[in-house]
């Protein structure tokens, strides 16, 4: 479980963006990868731990999943994954290991109220 | 007065700061002329047993050193030290995998310009080291026959960030009934095109191959460090 060490990071970064631009934070949106190691639930879990006694206590933390898309070098086109246990093209069958998108671990916005 | 909240677009890596010190060490690594390779793999696969032959063997002609990761005890150091290698400790607590600024923290002192190879033994946990970039050169994935076939599929993400995939204790193989065909057909299934070794560091069969490997790579790295501007 190494979501909670996610979580105090992403409270790293909430904080240093807010102060930059001043007011509180009420929501953190992140955009988490089917392939970066990282479950959404846990996250979640830890979020409001890391959150206790820091300006961000009481945020709501959303998370998009990204699913993950891998390039056909076949068929010369993205495709999405259908199963992490299969990397193979969904149309053609061939095997995929070029993965175009899946990874993300991103802070990608903060709603801040004055 | 009510405000409504207004929404503030950041995009930033939540890992940054644990790349942005990888890729100093990659850098650091780089310059000094040595090759890390990391080890993963669950508790128990033999991480340990295989870093204490390859030390031994590769120690033999190469200067080599290792850092181990581990929750609380400093066994594994001790068993590495039969080696004779230089091995240091990284108690991690309650941290279930490494990060790049434990390997950074490790290395204070150290001298990577008397190394050629440096190798970091992550704590066993098949799930957590996938996160993290170490500023290594190639990431051994470790599973043993005991663990079954189906290991990859079951830790797809761990695969996808290895370089390397190690099927360990294969002179068990057959007491455990292991089919090391569809172990394969499992690396290729999550990770098409991953190079695979069989081996076991206790009988030695399979070591040459791996050693290769890692020779090989130490050479490749010096040669790209030599030529890159």
């Amino acid at each position: 479980m190494h979501e909670l060490s996610i979580a105090l990071s992403v409270v790293d970064l909430a904080r240093e963006e807010a102060g930059r631009q001043g007011g509180r934070v009420c929501a953190v949106h992140l955009r988490i990868g089917a392939l970066a190691g990282v479950a959404p639930e846990a996250l979640l879990a830890s979020y409001e731990m890391a959150c206790a006694e820091t300006p961000l206590e009481g945020s709501r933390l959303m998370i998009e999943e990204v699913p993950v898309v891998v390039f056909c070098e076949r068929c010369e086109a993205r495709r999405p994954l259908e199963s992490l246990q299969c990397f193979s093209c969904p149309e053609c069958g061939a095997p995929v290991s070029r993965i175009e998108q899946g990874r993300e671990l991103e802070l990608v916005a903060l709603e801040i109220e004055q | 007065m009510s405000h409504e909240p207004r929404l503030v677009e950041v995009r930033r890596n939540i890992l940054k700061q644990n790349d942005l010190v990888a890729r100093e060490l990659r850098h650091r690594f780089r310059e000094a002329g040595v090759f890390v390779a990391s080890l993963v793999s669950s508790p128990g696969a033999g991480k340990t047993t295989l870093l204490e032959r390859t030390l031994t063997l590769l120690g033999e002609r190469f200067r080599v050193a290792a850092l181990v990761g581990d929750l609380a005890t400093e066994n594994d150091a001790a068993r590495l030290a039969r080696s004779r290698a230089p091995v240091r400790q990284i108690t991690t607590g309650t941290v279930c995998h490494l990060e790049a600024a434990m390997v950074q923290r490790a290395l204070e002192g150290w001298s990577l310009d008397d190394l050629d190879f440096l190798f970091v033994e992550n704590v066993g946990n098949l799930v957590c080291p996938a996160s993290y970039d170490l500023g290594e050169g190639l990431r051994f994935v470790i599973v043993s026959v005991t663990e079954g076939e189906d290991k990859p599929l079951k830790y797809p993400t761990i695969f996808n960030t290895a370089d390397v995939a190690v099927l360990s204790k294969i002179d068990l193989a057959e007491a455990v009934g292991f089919d090391r065909e569809a172990a394969l057909r499992s690396v290729e299934a999550v990770r098409p095109g991953m190079r695979t070794i069989a081996l076991s560091a206790r009988t030695g069969e399979g070591m040459n191959d791996y050693l290769a490997l890692l020779e090989a790579a130490l050479q490749s790295s010096r040669e790209t460090a030599a030529t890159a501007p």
